[in-house]
């Protein structure tokens, strides 16, 4: 270990709720998008599940809001070392989606795309069983557009770059195929426990 | 959009030691740490590191920070850190740090926000903002660039602008809070964009903007408004 003279850091409490690396961001929920905010309203935005699925399907707003509404209340991890806990975001589970659409047995990852055109790689298992959503509330209020409104996915298991803003679809594929951050030297899976932050890691 | 630059996985992944070898003051509330690392890869302008400070007790604290010098073979690196109130890693190098304290590095990181120099370069940035947008600068005049490169940087006023006796004809500063006699206050605005996007170079601007999230949400717009194309704004934000 290589201690630092004269750094003690600030009073904790290591809850087990923060994974190693991380700080409790309190309050704040900083902005991290490497690209322009979009003009998307929720008339223009669209949500569509192609690739390795029976039926290719795409909701417009309406059609989504009408899906059976999921919540997820908890903690999110920010690459850059915050973490956020106690958040409340509302939407639609993304296995409703995922069972309407039909995944095909040789479909074993999937590319989440924005309408901006980024993108971030996901196994088709950290997707499903009650692990990710599509949502356009946030504590109760819609989306902001700088945090992905109208929608965005959200991932909470795993870093936060995996939780699409503006999110456009999802494109079911037999191979991992590296995203935005993936292409540019993050790691492919992004587990904030085992810190999974580069493609070192 | 893709990246700018491959970056070489196994060298992100490894932390280094860092030794501080001197320490500059740049502003009241910012410095400018420059550190030996014998075995750092080299950088492209834009880039960031991860560094860690560990407690006796094995606590670690990690921040992501833009490098702000540019390439260069001397195996030293610099960083320009805003004292944040409170703040648990700043602090520390603003009030404990001195030269031969040894910390840990890893990087440099993300290909993104990276400029190798190749492409005309548009840099808006605001505060801390400017730091990558520095290294980028320098790189320019390291190398006797001649691409073209402008820099619009944003500081509340004269006594906050960081590297401010390095600027040349390449910087246009704005200030929001007061300004040298003669000199207009105020956000930056279409104005200020409108000279360098009605005449951009033959290929068009790479656009680089950094700062807080409001400065950036503020400046892409006047970008995008000016005719430059979404698709060519890069932009790394800050809390």
């Amino acid at each position: 270990m290589n201690t630092t003279r004269g750094f003690t850091g600030r009073p904790r409490a290591t809850g087990p709720q923060l994974p190693p690396g991380q700080y409790d961001a309190g309050d704040d929920w900083p902005v991290l998008s490497a690209e322009v905010t979009p003009d998307l309203s929720p008339a223009d935005w669209t949500f569509r599940v192609g690739g390795l699925v029976a039926e290719s399907r795409i909701w417009d707003w309406a059609g989504a809001r009408r899906l059976p509404a999921s919540a997820y209340a908890g903690d999110i991890h920010c690459v850059t070392g915050w973490s956020k806990f106690g958040v409340r975001f509302g939407g639609v589970s993304l296995d409703t989606f995922l069972e309407e659409a039909g995944p095909l047995p040789s479909a074993t990852h999937a590319v989440a795309y924005a309408h901006t055109g980024y993108s971030a790689n996901l196994p088709l298992a950290d997707l499903t069983g009650g692990r990710a959503w599509i949502v356009w509330e946030y504590d109760g209020r819609p989306l902001a557009p700088e945090h992905g409104g109208p929608a965005r996915l959200v991932v909470p298991h795993l870093y936060f770059w995996k939780s699409v803003k503006w999110v456009a679809g999802l494109e079911l594929l037999d191979r991992d195929e590296p995203g935005f951050w993936e292409q540019n030297g993050y790691h492919a899976r992004g587990n904030p426990w085992e810190e999974q932050r580069y493609s070192g890691d | 959009m893709p990246g700018r630059i491959e970056v070489d996985g196994r060298v992100a992944g490894t932390w280094q030691t860092a030794t501080l070898t001197e320490i500059r003051r740049e502003t009241p509330r910012v410095s400018t740490f420059r550190f030996a690392v014998p075995g750092w890869a080299g950088h492209v302008p834009g880039q960031h590191l991860m560094l860690r400070l560990t407690a006796e007790d094995g606590y670690v604290a990690q921040r992501h920070y833009s490098l702000a010098s540019a390439p260069d073979d001397s195996g030293h690196i610099e960083l320009t850190l805003d004292h944040v109130e409170d703040g648990e890693v700043s602090g520390w190098f603003h009030t404990v740090a001195r030269p031969g304290d040894r910390i840990e590095v890893r990087g440099p990181l993300s290909g993104f926000f990276a400029w190798p120099g190749d492409r005309p370069a548009l840099l808006l940035g605001a505060g801390s903002g400017v730091v990558p947008l520095m290294s980028m600068v320098r790189h320019h005049r390291a190398r006797g660039l001649t691409v073209p490169l402008r820099l619009l940087v944003s500081a509340r006023s004269p006594g906050d602008l960081i590297y401010a006796g390095e600027y040349g004809a390449e910087t246009t500063p704005v200030f929001t809070r007061s300004a040298p006699a003669g000199t207009p206050v105020g956000r930056m605005t279409a104005a200020h964009l409108a000279p360098l996007l009605s005449r951009p170079p033959a290929d068009g601007w790479e656009a680089y903007v950094c700062g807080s999230n409001s400065f950036a949400e503020h400046a892409s717009r006047l970008l995008v408004a000016a005719g430059q194309p979404v698709d060519r704004i890069r932009i790394e934000r800050f809390g």
